[in-house]
Protein backbone atom coordinates (compact mmCIF):
# COMPACT_ATOMS: atom_id res chain seq x y z
CA UNK A 1 0.00 0.00 0.00
CA UNK A 2 2.76 2.41 0.99
CA UNK A 3 6.19 1.89 -0.38
CA UNK A 4 9.15 4.10 0.47
CA UNK A 5 12.43 3.38 -1.26
CA UNK A 6 15.76 4.94 -0.35
CA UNK A 7 14.22 8.22 0.73
CA UNK A 8 16.50 11.08 1.70
CA UNK A 9 15.29 14.29 3.25
CA UNK A 10 17.43 17.11 4.59
CA UNK A 11 16.25 20.25 6.34
CA UNK A 12 18.18 23.46 6.49
CA UNK A 13 17.62 25.04 9.89
CA UNK A 14 17.26 28.82 10.19
CA UNK A 15 20.87 29.02 11.39
CA UNK A 16 21.97 27.26 8.17
CA UNK A 17 22.70 23.91 9.72
CA UNK A 18 21.85 20.76 7.77
CA UNK A 19 19.64 18.26 9.55
CA UNK A 20 19.25 14.84 8.02
CA UNK A 21 15.66 13.89 8.75
CA UNK A 22 15.53 10.77 6.59
CA UNK A 23 18.58 8.82 5.49
CA UNK A 24 18.20 6.02 2.92
CA UNK A 25 14.82 5.28 4.40
CA UNK A 26 13.06 2.19 3.04
CA UNK A 27 9.77 0.85 4.32
CA UNK A 28 6.92 -1.19 2.92
CA UNK A 29 3.47 -1.17 4.47
CA UNK A 30 0.78 -3.63 3.38
CA UNK A 31 -2.90 -2.98 2.89
CA UNK A 32 -4.74 -3.26 6.21
CA UNK A 33 -1.57 -3.13 8.22
CA UNK A 34 -1.28 -1.01 11.35
CA UNK A 35 2.25 0.29 11.71
CA UNK A 36 3.32 2.23 14.75
CA UNK A 37 6.45 4.35 14.47
CA UNK A 38 8.23 5.25 17.68
CA UNK A 39 11.46 6.99 18.38
CA UNK A 40 12.99 9.99 20.11
CA UNK A 41 11.98 13.47 18.95
CA UNK A 42 13.94 14.57 15.90
CA UNK A 43 14.31 11.00 14.72
CA UNK A 44 12.41 11.73 11.50
CA UNK A 45 9.21 9.85 12.25
CA UNK A 46 6.89 12.82 11.74
CA UNK A 47 8.88 13.86 8.69
CA UNK A 48 8.33 10.45 7.13
CA UNK A 49 4.61 10.69 7.84
CA UNK A 50 4.45 14.13 6.24
CA UNK A 51 6.33 12.85 3.19
CA UNK A 52 3.66 10.20 2.66
CA UNK A 53 1.19 12.89 1.59
CA UNK A 54 3.82 15.30 0.32
CA UNK A 55 3.41 17.93 2.97
CA UNK A 56 7.20 17.67 2.74
CA UNK A 57 9.10 17.22 -0.50
CA UNK A 58 11.81 14.58 -0.52
CA UNK A 59 15.34 15.08 -1.82
CA UNK A 60 15.93 11.63 -3.24
CA UNK A 61 14.18 8.30 -3.49
CA UNK A 62 10.61 7.31 -4.21
CA UNK A 63 7.39 6.99 -2.26
CA UNK A 64 4.32 5.32 -3.76
CA UNK A 65 0.89 5.09 -2.21
CA UNK A 66 -1.49 2.55 -3.74
CA UNK A 67 0.84 2.34 -6.73
CA UNK A 68 0.96 6.10 -7.41
CA UNK A 69 4.31 7.80 -7.33
CA UNK A 70 3.81 10.74 -4.97
CA UNK A 71 6.77 12.86 -5.90
CA UNK A 72 6.64 12.32 -9.66
CA UNK A 73 6.66 15.66 -11.50
CA UNK A 74 3.30 14.95 -13.12
CA UNK A 75 1.64 13.47 -10.04
CA UNK A 76 -1.78 14.99 -9.33
CA UNK A 77 -1.11 15.49 -5.67
CA UNK A 78 -4.63 16.65 -4.81
CA UNK A 79 -6.04 13.46 -6.31
CA UNK A 80 -3.61 11.28 -4.38
CA UNK A 81 -4.22 13.15 -1.12
CA UNK A 82 -7.94 12.39 -1.33
CA UNK A 83 -6.99 8.79 -0.55
CA UNK A 84 -4.71 9.65 2.37
CA UNK A 85 -6.29 10.88 5.59
CA UNK A 86 -4.15 12.75 8.06
CA UNK A 87 -4.69 13.55 11.72
CA UNK A 88 -2.47 16.22 13.24
CA UNK A 89 -1.07 16.73 16.70
CA UNK A 90 -2.84 20.06 17.06
CA UNK A 91 -6.06 18.90 15.36
CA UNK A 92 -6.07 21.82 12.88
CA UNK A 93 -9.84 21.95 12.75
CA UNK A 94 -11.21 24.88 10.77
CA UNK A 95 -12.20 27.33 13.55
CA UNK A 96 -14.63 29.32 11.40
CA UNK A 97 -16.68 26.24 10.49
CA UNK A 98 -19.00 24.24 12.71
CA UNK A 99 -18.20 20.62 13.51
CA UNK A 100 -20.59 19.52 10.80
CA UNK A 101 -19.09 21.91 8.22
CA UNK A 102 -15.59 20.73 9.12
CA UNK A 103 -16.59 17.23 8.13
CA UNK A 104 -18.66 18.10 5.05
CA UNK A 105 -16.55 20.83 3.43
CA UNK A 106 -13.91 18.69 1.71
CA UNK A 107 -16.53 16.13 0.72
CA UNK A 108 -18.37 18.86 -1.15
CA UNK A 109 -15.50 20.77 -2.73
CA UNK A 110 -13.13 17.88 -3.37
CA UNK A 111 -15.29 14.77 -3.72
CA UNK A 112 -18.11 16.82 -5.27
CA UNK A 113 -20.75 15.18 -3.13
CA UNK A 114 -24.15 16.80 -2.75
CA UNK A 115 -24.89 18.66 0.49
CA UNK A 116 -27.31 15.95 1.52
CA UNK A 117 -24.98 13.06 0.82
CA UNK A 118 -22.07 14.77 2.58
CA UNK A 119 -24.26 15.49 5.60
CA UNK A 120 -25.38 11.86 5.82
CA UNK A 121 -21.81 10.59 5.71
CA UNK A 122 -20.73 13.22 8.23
CA UNK A 123 -23.50 12.33 10.66
CA UNK A 124 -22.66 8.64 10.48
CA UNK A 125 -18.99 9.37 11.18
CA UNK A 126 -19.68 11.85 13.97
CA UNK A 127 -21.88 9.19 15.54
CA UNK A 128 -19.09 6.68 15.17
CA UNK A 129 -16.61 8.92 16.98
CA UNK A 130 -19.27 9.69 19.56
CA UNK A 131 -19.72 13.42 19.01
CA UNK A 132 -22.88 13.76 16.96
CA UNK A 133 -24.55 15.84 19.69
CA UNK A 134 -21.97 18.60 19.12
CA UNK A 135 -22.43 18.82 15.38
CA UNK A 136 -23.59 22.43 15.32
CA UNK A 137 -21.01 23.98 17.65
CA UNK A 138 -17.70 25.57 16.70
CA UNK A 139 -14.40 23.79 17.46
CA UNK A 140 -13.43 26.37 20.11
CA UNK A 141 -16.27 25.10 22.28
CA UNK A 142 -14.93 21.53 22.29
CA UNK A 143 -12.34 19.87 24.51
CA UNK A 144 -9.10 18.69 22.94
CA UNK A 145 -10.23 15.09 22.86
CA UNK A 146 -13.50 16.05 21.20
CA UNK A 147 -11.67 18.20 18.64
CA UNK A 148 -9.34 15.38 17.77
CA UNK A 149 -12.25 12.99 17.29
CA UNK A 150 -13.85 15.51 14.93
CA UNK A 151 -10.54 15.73 13.08
CA UNK A 152 -10.54 11.95 12.68
CA UNK A 153 -14.12 12.06 11.38
CA UNK A 154 -13.12 14.83 8.98
CA UNK A 155 -10.31 12.71 7.54
CA UNK A 156 -12.48 9.59 7.37
CA UNK A 157 -15.22 11.46 5.51
CA UNK A 158 -13.02 11.39 2.41
CA UNK A 159 -13.07 7.60 2.64
CA UNK A 160 -9.29 7.34 2.43
CA UNK A 161 -7.38 4.15 1.85
CA UNK A 162 -4.70 5.11 4.34
CA UNK A 163 -4.83 7.03 7.61
CA UNK A 164 -1.81 8.83 9.01
CA UNK A 165 -1.73 9.83 12.68
CA UNK A 166 0.94 12.37 13.59
CA UNK A 167 1.23 12.27 17.38
CA UNK A 168 -2.53 12.51 17.55
CA UNK A 169 -2.70 12.31 21.34
CA UNK A 170 0.42 14.29 22.29
CA UNK A 171 -1.37 17.60 22.76
CA UNK A 172 -4.20 16.17 24.83
CA UNK A 173 -4.91 16.21 28.54
CA UNK A 174 -4.12 12.76 29.92
CA UNK A 175 -7.73 11.94 30.65
CA UNK A 176 -8.76 12.62 27.05
CA UNK A 177 -6.18 10.39 25.45
CA UNK A 178 -8.28 7.29 26.02
CA UNK A 179 -11.28 8.47 24.01
CA UNK A 180 -9.11 9.26 20.98
CA UNK A 181 -7.17 6.00 21.23
CA UNK A 182 -10.47 4.11 21.40
CA UNK A 183 -11.53 5.60 18.08
CA UNK A 184 -8.16 4.69 16.58
CA UNK A 185 -8.43 1.13 17.91
CA UNK A 186 -11.87 0.72 16.35
CA UNK A 187 -10.48 1.89 13.03
CA UNK A 188 -7.58 -0.55 13.25
CA UNK A 189 -9.93 -3.44 13.95
CA UNK A 190 -12.01 -2.51 10.92
CA UNK A 191 -9.00 -3.10 8.72
CA UNK A 192 -7.91 0.45 7.91
CA UNK A 193 -4.31 0.82 6.77
CA UNK A 194 -2.77 3.01 9.43
CA UNK A 195 0.60 4.62 10.06
CA UNK A 196 0.74 5.95 13.58
CA UNK A 197 3.47 8.09 15.08
CA UNK A 198 2.92 8.04 18.81
CA UNK A 199 4.39 7.87 22.27
CA UNK A 200 1.53 5.69 23.50
CA UNK A 201 3.26 2.37 24.03
CA UNK A 202 0.03 0.82 25.27
CA UNK A 203 -1.55 1.52 21.90
CA UNK A 204 1.47 0.10 20.08
CA UNK A 205 1.38 -3.06 22.17
CA UNK A 206 -2.34 -3.57 21.76
CA UNK A 207 -3.09 -2.81 18.12
CA UNK A 208 0.11 -2.60 16.09
CA UNK A 209 0.84 -5.28 13.55
CA UNK A 210 4.36 -3.95 13.41
CA UNK A 211 6.38 -1.50 15.46
CA UNK A 212 9.18 0.50 13.91
CA UNK A 213 11.82 2.21 15.98
CA UNK A 214 13.53 5.14 14.29
CA UNK A 215 16.55 7.15 15.26
CA UNK A 216 18.48 9.81 13.33
CA UNK A 217 16.44 9.33 10.16
CA UNK A 218 16.95 5.59 9.97
CA UNK A 219 14.96 2.49 10.89
CA UNK A 220 16.84 0.99 13.81
CA UNK A 221 14.62 -1.95 14.54
CA UNK A 222 11.34 -3.34 13.33
CA UNK A 223 9.20 -6.18 14.61
CA UNK A 224 5.99 -7.34 16.22
CA UNK A 225 4.92 -5.68 19.48
CA UNK A 226 5.82 -8.86 21.41
CA UNK A 227 9.32 -8.84 20.02
CA UNK A 228 9.64 -5.18 20.69
CA UNK A 229 8.50 -4.97 24.26
CA UNK A 230 9.90 -8.29 25.47
CA UNK A 231 13.31 -8.67 23.83
CA UNK A 232 14.46 -5.76 21.69
CA UNK A 233 17.78 -6.43 19.97
CA UNK A 234 19.48 -3.08 19.56
CA UNK A 235 21.06 -1.14 22.36
CA UNK A 236 19.50 2.11 21.14
CA UNK A 237 16.04 0.54 21.26
CA UNK A 238 16.63 -0.83 24.73
CA UNK A 239 17.79 2.56 25.94
CA UNK A 240 14.76 4.31 24.48
CA UNK A 241 12.30 1.80 25.86
CA UNK A 242 13.93 1.80 29.30
CA UNK A 243 13.46 5.56 29.45
CA UNK A 244 9.82 5.70 28.48
CA UNK A 245 8.36 2.50 29.96
CA UNK B 1 -14.75 50.83 32.84
CA UNK B 2 -14.83 52.65 36.13
CA UNK B 3 -14.11 56.18 37.28
CA UNK B 4 -11.14 56.18 39.59
CA UNK B 5 -8.81 58.71 41.16
CA UNK B 6 -6.85 58.61 37.95
CA UNK B 7 -9.92 59.82 36.01
CA UNK B 8 -10.22 62.76 38.40
CA UNK B 9 -6.57 63.71 37.85
CA UNK B 10 -7.07 63.45 34.09
CA UNK B 11 -10.00 65.85 34.24
CA UNK B 12 -8.00 68.37 36.28
CA UNK B 13 -5.06 68.20 33.88
CA UNK B 14 -7.45 68.67 30.97
CA UNK B 15 -8.87 71.81 32.55
CA UNK B 16 -5.45 73.30 33.24
CA UNK B 17 -4.25 72.61 29.70
CA UNK B 18 -7.33 74.12 28.09
CA UNK B 19 -7.09 77.21 30.30
CA UNK B 20 -3.43 77.71 29.37
CA UNK B 21 -4.35 77.27 25.69
CA UNK B 22 -7.06 79.88 26.05
CA UNK B 23 -4.77 82.24 28.00
CA UNK B 24 -1.90 82.19 25.52
CA UNK B 25 -3.65 81.86 22.18
CA UNK B 26 -7.34 82.52 22.18
CA UNK B 27 -7.26 85.74 24.17
CA UNK B 28 -5.28 87.40 21.45
CA UNK B 29 -7.99 86.05 19.21
CA UNK B 30 -9.55 87.43 16.09
CA UNK B 31 -12.69 89.37 15.59
CA UNK B 32 -14.93 87.21 13.53
CA UNK B 33 -18.64 87.42 13.08
CA UNK B 34 -20.12 84.01 12.49
CA UNK B 35 -22.58 83.53 9.68
CA UNK B 36 -23.91 80.08 10.34
CA UNK B 37 -27.24 81.08 8.84
CA UNK B 38 -25.46 81.18 5.50
CA UNK B 39 -24.50 77.49 5.62
CA UNK B 40 -27.79 75.58 5.14
CA UNK B 41 -28.21 76.73 1.57
CA UNK B 42 -25.02 74.90 0.70
CA UNK B 43 -26.67 71.71 1.95
CA UNK B 44 -30.23 72.04 0.65
CA UNK B 45 -32.10 74.97 -0.80
CA UNK B 46 -35.48 75.77 -2.23
CA UNK B 47 -35.32 77.57 -5.50
CA UNK B 48 -34.42 77.38 -9.14
CA UNK B 49 -31.15 75.82 -10.24
CA UNK B 50 -31.27 77.72 -13.53
CA UNK B 51 -33.11 80.87 -14.32
CA UNK B 52 -35.17 79.14 -17.00
CA UNK B 53 -36.44 76.39 -14.70
CA UNK B 54 -40.25 76.54 -14.71
CA UNK B 55 -40.87 76.28 -10.95
CA UNK B 56 -38.77 76.40 -7.80
CA UNK B 57 -38.25 73.17 -5.83
CA UNK B 58 -35.88 71.55 -3.29
CA UNK B 59 -32.34 70.94 -4.53
CA UNK B 60 -29.07 69.70 -3.12
CA UNK B 61 -26.63 72.47 -2.35
CA UNK B 62 -22.97 72.53 -3.33
CA UNK B 63 -21.70 70.70 -0.25
CA UNK B 64 -24.26 67.91 -0.64
CA UNK B 65 -23.37 67.50 -4.32
CA UNK B 66 -19.72 67.27 -3.26
CA UNK B 67 -20.60 64.72 -0.60
CA UNK B 68 -22.34 62.55 -3.18
CA UNK B 69 -19.29 62.63 -5.45
CA UNK B 70 -16.94 61.87 -2.56
CA UNK B 71 -19.15 58.91 -1.62
CA UNK B 72 -19.24 57.67 -5.21
CA UNK B 73 -15.50 57.86 -5.75
CA UNK B 74 -14.83 56.32 -2.32
CA UNK B 75 -17.15 53.36 -2.89
CA UNK B 76 -15.72 52.66 -6.35
CA UNK B 77 -12.16 52.97 -5.03
CA UNK B 78 -12.83 50.74 -2.01
CA UNK B 79 -14.18 48.00 -4.28
CA UNK B 80 -11.17 48.17 -6.61
CA UNK B 81 -8.74 48.51 -3.69
CA UNK B 82 -10.11 45.26 -2.25
CA UNK B 83 -9.70 43.48 -5.58
CA UNK B 84 -6.18 44.83 -6.10
CA UNK B 85 -5.29 44.17 -2.45
CA UNK B 86 -6.41 40.54 -2.59
CA UNK B 87 -4.41 39.88 -5.74
CA UNK B 88 -1.31 41.68 -4.47
CA UNK B 89 -1.51 40.15 -0.99
CA UNK B 90 -1.70 36.62 -2.37
CA UNK B 91 0.92 37.34 -5.05
CA UNK B 92 3.40 38.57 -2.44
CA UNK B 93 3.18 35.17 -0.75
CA UNK B 94 3.65 33.27 -4.00
CA UNK B 95 6.45 30.73 -4.35
CA UNK B 96 6.97 31.99 -7.88
CA UNK B 97 9.81 34.57 -7.78
CA UNK B 98 8.62 36.80 -10.63
CA UNK B 99 5.08 37.14 -9.26
CA UNK B 100 6.54 37.90 -5.86
CA UNK B 101 8.99 40.43 -7.26
CA UNK B 102 6.43 42.32 -9.35
CA UNK B 103 3.94 42.55 -6.49
CA UNK B 104 6.67 43.72 -4.09
CA UNK B 105 7.77 46.37 -6.59
CA UNK B 106 4.20 47.59 -6.91
CA UNK B 107 3.79 47.94 -3.16
CA UNK B 108 7.13 49.70 -2.67
CA UNK B 109 6.59 52.04 -5.63
CA UNK B 110 3.09 53.08 -4.61
CA UNK B 111 3.79 53.39 -0.91
CA UNK B 112 6.96 55.29 -1.58
CA UNK B 113 5.46 58.14 -3.59
CA UNK B 114 2.87 60.74 -2.54
CA UNK B 115 -0.74 60.19 -3.55
CA UNK B 116 -0.95 63.77 -4.80
CA UNK B 117 1.88 63.14 -7.27
CA UNK B 118 0.27 59.87 -8.35
CA UNK B 119 -3.01 61.65 -9.00
CA UNK B 120 -1.23 64.18 -11.22
CA UNK B 121 0.65 61.47 -13.11
CA UNK B 122 -2.45 59.36 -13.68
CA UNK B 123 -4.62 62.31 -14.66
CA UNK B 124 -2.23 64.26 -16.86
CA UNK B 125 -0.11 61.47 -18.30
CA UNK B 126 -2.01 58.20 -18.35
CA UNK B 127 -5.38 59.93 -18.39
CA UNK B 128 -4.45 61.93 -21.46
CA UNK B 129 -3.14 58.87 -23.27
CA UNK B 130 -6.19 56.75 -22.50
CA UNK B 131 -8.70 59.64 -22.66
CA UNK B 132 -9.80 59.02 -19.07
CA UNK B 133 -12.38 61.25 -17.47
CA UNK B 134 -11.33 63.08 -14.32
CA UNK B 135 -13.53 60.76 -12.28
CA UNK B 136 -11.97 57.63 -13.80
CA UNK B 137 -8.46 59.01 -13.29
CA UNK B 138 -9.21 59.99 -9.69
CA UNK B 139 -10.82 56.65 -8.87
CA UNK B 140 -7.93 54.80 -10.53
CA UNK B 141 -5.33 56.76 -8.56
CA UNK B 142 -7.14 56.14 -5.27
CA UNK B 143 -7.68 52.43 -6.00
CA UNK B 144 -4.08 51.86 -6.99
CA UNK B 145 -2.78 53.78 -3.99
CA UNK B 146 -5.00 52.16 -1.37
CA UNK B 147 -4.69 48.76 -3.10
CA UNK B 148 -1.01 48.67 -2.14
CA UNK B 149 -1.86 49.21 1.52
CA UNK B 150 -4.75 46.74 1.43
CA UNK B 151 -2.36 44.24 -0.18
CA UNK B 152 -0.01 44.51 2.79
CA UNK B 153 -2.92 44.11 5.21
CA UNK B 154 -4.14 41.03 3.32
CA UNK B 155 -0.63 39.56 3.30
CA UNK B 156 -0.26 40.06 7.03
CA UNK B 157 -3.71 38.54 7.56
CA UNK B 158 -2.90 35.43 5.55
CA UNK B 159 0.46 35.04 7.30
CA UNK B 160 -1.24 35.27 10.68
CA UNK B 161 -3.23 32.10 9.98
CA UNK B 162 -1.43 29.09 11.41
CA UNK B 163 0.17 26.99 8.67
CA UNK B 164 -1.56 23.92 10.08
CA UNK B 165 -4.76 25.25 8.55
CA UNK B 166 -3.31 25.13 5.04
CA UNK B 167 -1.81 21.70 5.72
CA UNK B 168 -5.11 20.33 7.02
CA UNK B 169 -6.95 21.66 3.98
CA UNK B 170 -4.36 20.34 1.53
CA UNK B 171 -4.22 16.95 3.27
CA UNK B 172 -7.95 16.61 2.55
CA UNK B 173 -7.19 16.95 -1.15
CA UNK B 174 -8.09 20.61 -1.60
CA UNK B 175 -6.07 22.55 -4.16
CA UNK B 176 -4.15 25.65 -3.09
CA UNK B 177 -6.90 27.94 -4.38
CA UNK B 178 -9.69 25.90 -2.78
CA UNK B 179 -7.85 26.02 0.54
CA UNK B 180 -7.35 29.77 0.15
CA UNK B 181 -10.98 30.38 -0.67
CA UNK B 182 -12.64 28.14 1.91
CA UNK B 183 -10.15 28.06 4.76
CA UNK B 184 -7.47 30.74 4.77
CA UNK B 185 -9.14 33.86 3.39
CA UNK B 186 -12.33 33.67 5.50
CA UNK B 187 -10.23 33.44 8.66
CA UNK B 188 -7.78 36.09 7.50
CA UNK B 189 -10.61 38.43 6.52
CA UNK B 190 -12.05 38.27 10.00
CA UNK B 191 -8.72 39.28 11.48
CA UNK B 192 -8.03 42.13 9.07
CA UNK B 193 -11.37 43.90 9.44
CA UNK B 194 -10.03 46.46 11.98
CA UNK B 195 -6.94 47.52 9.96
CA UNK B 196 -8.99 47.36 6.76
CA UNK B 197 -11.59 49.69 8.27
CA UNK B 198 -8.80 52.10 9.19
CA UNK B 199 -7.52 51.97 5.63
CA UNK B 200 -10.93 52.70 4.14
CA UNK B 201 -11.42 55.61 6.52
CA UNK B 202 -8.07 56.88 5.24
CA UNK B 203 -9.31 56.41 1.70
CA UNK B 204 -12.38 58.56 2.29
CA UNK B 205 -10.18 61.33 3.66
CA UNK B 206 -7.52 60.90 0.97
CA UNK B 207 -10.23 61.28 -1.65
CA UNK B 208 -10.18 65.02 -0.86
CA UNK B 209 -6.96 65.18 -2.89
CA UNK B 210 -8.85 64.51 -6.13
CA UNK B 211 -10.11 68.09 -5.90
CA UNK B 212 -6.80 69.07 -7.53
CA UNK B 213 -7.91 67.57 -10.84
CA UNK B 214 -11.11 69.64 -10.73
CA UNK B 215 -13.29 66.82 -9.53
CA UNK B 216 -16.14 68.47 -7.70
CA UNK B 217 -15.87 66.45 -4.49
CA UNK B 218 -16.72 67.69 -1.03
CA UNK B 219 -13.41 69.54 -0.57
CA UNK B 220 -13.59 71.13 -4.01
CA UNK B 221 -17.19 72.29 -3.42
CA UNK B 222 -16.21 73.63 -0.01
CA UNK B 223 -13.40 75.67 -1.55
CA UNK B 224 -15.83 77.08 -4.09
CA UNK B 225 -18.41 77.85 -1.44
CA UNK B 226 -15.81 79.67 0.61
CA UNK B 227 -14.72 81.67 -2.42
CA UNK B 228 -18.33 82.62 -3.01
CA UNK B 229 -19.48 83.34 0.53
CA UNK B 230 -16.21 84.17 2.31
CA UNK B 231 -17.44 82.17 5.30
CA UNK B 232 -14.33 80.02 5.50
CA UNK B 233 -14.78 78.85 9.08
CA UNK B 234 -18.39 77.82 8.79
CA UNK B 235 -18.02 76.04 5.46
CA UNK B 236 -14.87 74.14 6.36
CA UNK B 237 -16.26 73.13 9.74
CA UNK B 238 -19.36 71.85 7.95
CA UNK B 239 -17.27 69.99 5.36
CA UNK B 240 -15.21 68.41 8.15
CA UNK B 241 -18.44 67.41 9.87
CA UNK B 242 -19.69 65.76 6.69
CA UNK B 243 -16.44 63.79 6.33
CA UNK B 244 -16.82 62.75 9.94
CA UNK B 245 -20.36 61.51 9.30
CA UNK B 246 -19.03 59.26 6.51
CA UNK B 247 -16.03 57.91 8.40
CA UNK B 248 -17.95 57.41 11.64
CA UNK B 249 -20.70 55.52 9.83
CA UNK B 250 -18.07 53.27 8.24
CA UNK B 251 -16.51 52.76 11.65
CA UNK B 252 -19.86 51.73 13.15
CA UNK B 253 -20.64 49.38 10.29
CA UNK B 254 -17.30 47.59 10.65
CA UNK B 255 -17.77 47.23 14.41
CA UNK B 256 -21.12 45.64 13.72
CA UNK B 257 -19.63 43.26 11.13
CA UNK B 258 -16.84 42.40 13.55
CA UNK B 259 -19.32 41.44 16.24
CA UNK B 260 -21.33 39.38 13.77
CA UNK B 261 -18.26 37.45 12.69
CA UNK B 262 -17.15 36.72 16.25
CA UNK B 263 -19.68 33.89 16.67
CA UNK B 264 -17.13 31.13 16.11
CA UNK B 265 -14.64 32.48 18.70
Amino acid sequence: MIDAQNVYKTFITPDKRKVEALVDFTLHIDRGEVVVIIGPSGSGKSTFLRCINRLEEIDKGKITVDGQDLHAPKANINKIREEIGMVFQHFNLFPHKTVMENVTLAQEVVRRRSKKEAAEIAEALLKKVGILDKKDVYPSQLSGGQQQRVAIARALAMQPKVMLFDEATSALDPEMIGEVLDVMKTLAREGMTMVVVTHEMGFAREVADRVIFMDAGRVVETGTPEHFFTNPEHERTKLFLSQIL
Amino acid sequence: MKFTRRSAITVVVLFVVSYLFYYFFMRKGITYSWHWYDVPKYLFYYGKRFTDEPAPSWHMGALMLGLVLTLKISVVSIIFAIIIGLIVGIARLSDEPITKFISSCYVELIRGTPLLVQIYIIYFFIGTMLRLSAFAAGAAALSIFEGAYVGEIVRAGIQSIHKGQMEAARSLGMSYSQAMRHIILPQALKRIIPPLAGQFISLIKDSSLVSVIALADLTFRAQQAVAQSLNAFEIYFTAAGLYLVMTFTLSMVTQYVERRMAVSD
